[in-house]
């Protein structure tokens, strides 16, 4: 059987999920023999055009050639994984989406005419169709080699849906919001760090964005109890991942509240 | 043939997205660009409203490779702007976790980025066959460095444990006890790859446009000032403006800044000329033995440099592990602070070069203009000085050879065009 061969393509992005691959220094010589690693333009020249056994696609979209390269890219891949905060939820540049792109142009460029920007930020499966997708800001190294032996013996990686919350009762933390009144958004994030954060006396700050069946009304009243209100409320639903839909619908509820 | 043109459209082994196009006619130069076209992402817009004391977290989010240098110079802006010291204790945490984001990301750099180019390979996982025990050795020891950010850090990435004033929790010592020894196994692997790098072959090309970094006088800098260059420049970071002018050009979603109206150079290059005597001797004597006695004044060379300020990272480290009172472990990770009105300036010595910060703060801690000036739009305009130079040289290779080497001049300067798209200066003309 031929190696099965990997694309990793970039968008708006910071270049950290992608990092990730690199940054599993034990795993990546036995990675590139088991794998083909057919496009991966931060790590080779070698660039080779598809057909891709498996896509990993980091960043958001925001310019009309990046939405068209998304297209092509879908076409020419078996399974799309999108990998990190901005693919699968806008990432921090979806801040735009709340503001006027013209405003934010001329204040960045001395010369806006040369700019081609979409007004939005927005993830990869509003685009096209995502077959699995990897969250986080960024994207946790054994997520992502879990993902990568899964496909390799052809079944479904385990990624659990259930919130930071969960992991971090299982880790044995003590809860930073009852012990010290952090600001914590674990009970509606989504799994994946290992509840990072509490582990360092910090509230979680959301960036694999929901977990699935958010209660987010209810989480807004419980961050309003450890004195986070009024606009600080509606930035803490506007972090790394504030495109995500149930985000972004809590952000428009608080703000239709304080109308 | 009176006219060629080299065209790269998406260059590899850099981080984010960027061509080169380089066009002679009768033999000269016709037309040279280094284009950027990473889509921007208007960080230091939408910084604007937010709390001061996310800036660090956020503009972390600029670049995935040097996130510990965004973090530290955010900080060192906002607790100017809040009028924050830091104890030494804490400074020098602050220090040791640099050493491991320059570890990390200058040996990922060295094996990974830009040695395939010295054999003519695509990659490191192809070099990885003829020079196994090599390419081994250095995932090693950036595995090292990483491991210090992850220690101090949290994770790798986007660490989670810096804030303004210093830590969320410091690490606890049976956590310092296992970074020492990984760090130990590590140091011998690093020489090792130091040293093989000093047996290229370095192409020819000597440059002598000024350097800029961070040179303290009294160590060799991660986080401490003033400003220096070899022209004579010494400044605070407070006057950066008064000197460092960016301008947008059509070709390049970054800006390109001028020193006093020249082009001049930061990174390893820049510290290592402007700091050498700060090294300790072992390393300096090091430094020569492969062949990177100060100046160096090649480019090509510069592998030799970030070879040698790994090296001193991975030491430094050491001895600020060595060094660290069971008592600081014990007590406060954080100075306490009120926010305040304000602006702070804030500079720090990423691993590609010095990164500034900006910010102006209201009363309530909002934010309300940020300027941020990345190492590699400081860089853009030598790079592009650099191929020029080369332009000659180029002209007398064959078209694949000349192509390999003027991504592998490009490559020199480590570009993160990622860093570079995402800090664009603001207007006046906006308000």
């Amino acid at each position: 059987m031929s190696r099965p061969r990997l694309g990793v393509f970039k968008f708006a992005s910071c270049d950290g999920c992608q990092l990730t691959l690199l940054d599993c220094e034990d795993e990546l010589l036995a990675i590139a023999d088991a794998v083909d690693i057919a496009n991966f333009p931060e790590a080779s020249r070698r660039m080779e055009p598809g057909p891709y056994d498996v896509a990993l696609v980091e960043g958001s979209i925001t310019t009309p050639h990046d939405a068209e390269r998304i297209q092509a890219i879908r076409a020419e891949s078996a399974v799309l994984v999108t990998i990190g905060a901005c693919a699968t939820a806008g990432g921090i540049q979806a801040l735009r989406n709340y503001a006027d792109l013209d405003e934010y142009i001329a204040q960045v460029y001395a010369t806006p005419g040369y700019i081609d920007s979409l007004a939005t930020s927005t993830p990869i499966a509003a685009h096209v169709k995502v077959d699995l997708e990897l969250r986080g800001c960024p994207i946790d190294k054994g997520q992502l080699l879990e993902l990568l032996t899964a496909l390799l013996h052809g079944r479904r990686p385990v990624l659990p849906t259930h919130s930071v919350c969960t992991d971090c009762k299982l880790a044995g933390n003590v809860c930073v919001t009852v012990a010290r009144g952090e600001p914590c958004l674990g009970p509606v994030t989504h799994s994946g760090c290992g509840a990072l954060c509490p582990g360092y006396h910090r509230g979680c700050f959301g960036c694999y964005g929901p977990r699935r069946n958010p209660n987010a009304p209810a989480m807004s009243e419980v961050l309003r109890s450890t004195g986070t209100t009024g606009e600080a409320l509606q930035r803490a639903w506007q972090g790394f991942t504030t495109a995500d839909p149930i985000f972004e619908a809590e952000v428009k509820r608080l703000q239709q509240e304080s109308e | 043939m009176s006219e060629r043109t080299i065209k790269v459209d998406y260059l590899a082994r850099v981080e984010g997205e960027g061509a080169l196009h380089l066009t002679w006619k009768d033999g000269k130069v016709d037309e040279l660009a280094l284009s950027i076209f990473e889509p921007p992402r208007f960080f230091e817009a939408f910084l604007r409203g937010r709390e001061a004391i996310e800036a660090p977290d956020v503009t972390a989010r600029i670049c995935g490779i040097c996130p510990v240098a965004y973090q530290m110079s955010a900080c060192a802006a906002v607790e100017q702007a809040f009028g924050v010291e830091l104890p030494e204790p804490l400074h020098q945490l602050r220090r040791l976790l640099y050493c491991g984001e320059w570890i990390e990301s200058h040996v990922l750099h060295i094996a990974m980025l830009h040695a395939p180019d010295f054999f003519g390979m695509p990659d490191a996982m192809t070099l990885a066959r003829s020079h196994k025990d090599e390419v081994v050795a250095a995932l090693a020891a950036k595995k090292a460095g990483n491991a210090i950010v992850n220690m101090l850090g949290g994770r790798e990435i986007h660490p989670i444990n810096v804030k303004v004033g210093g830590f969320w929790r410091l690490p606890r010592p049976e956590e310092v006890d296992a970074l020492r020894t990984e760090l130990l196994a590590a140091r011998p692997k690093l020489e090792a790859v130091v040293r093989w790098t000093g047996t290229f072959d370095f192409p020819e090309l000597q440059r002598d446009q000024p350097f800029m970094a961070l040179c303290p006088g009294d160590v060799y800098p991660f986080i401490e000032g003033p400003v220096r260059s070899t022209v004579g420049h010494c400044f605070e970071a407070a006057d950066w403006r008064d000197h460092v002018v960016e301008e947008h050009v059509e070709r390049s979603n970054a800006l390109h800044a001028r020193l006093d109206g020249g082009l001049y150079q930061v990174g390893p290059l820049a510290r290592f000329a402007l700091n050498f005597d700060q090294l300790p001797a072992n390393l300096q004597q090091l430094a020569v033995d492969i062949g990177a006695a100060p100046p160096v004044r090649n480019p090509f060379r510069s592998i030799l440099v970030r070879g040698i300020e790994s090296l001193y990272a991975m030491d430094e480290a050491l001895r600020i592990l060595d060094t660290l009172d069971p008592a600081t472990l014990r007590g406060e990770p954080a100075v306490s602070f009120t926010p305040r009105a304000g602006v702070g300036h804030g500079v720090s010595e990423a691993p590609r070069g010095v990164l500034y910060h900006r910010y102006e703060v209201d009363d309530d801690g909002l934010i309300v203009d940020a300027d941020i000036v990345p190492p590699t739009a400081q860089n853009q305009l030598a790079i592009e000085a650099d191929l020029w130079a080369l332009a000659d040289d180029l002209w007398q290779l064959d078209q694949e050879t000349a192509t390999l080497r003027a991504e592998q001049a490009i490559r020199n300067y480590d570009p993160c065009i990622s860093c570079a798209t995402h800090f664009l200066t603001l207007t006046k003309e906006a308000r």
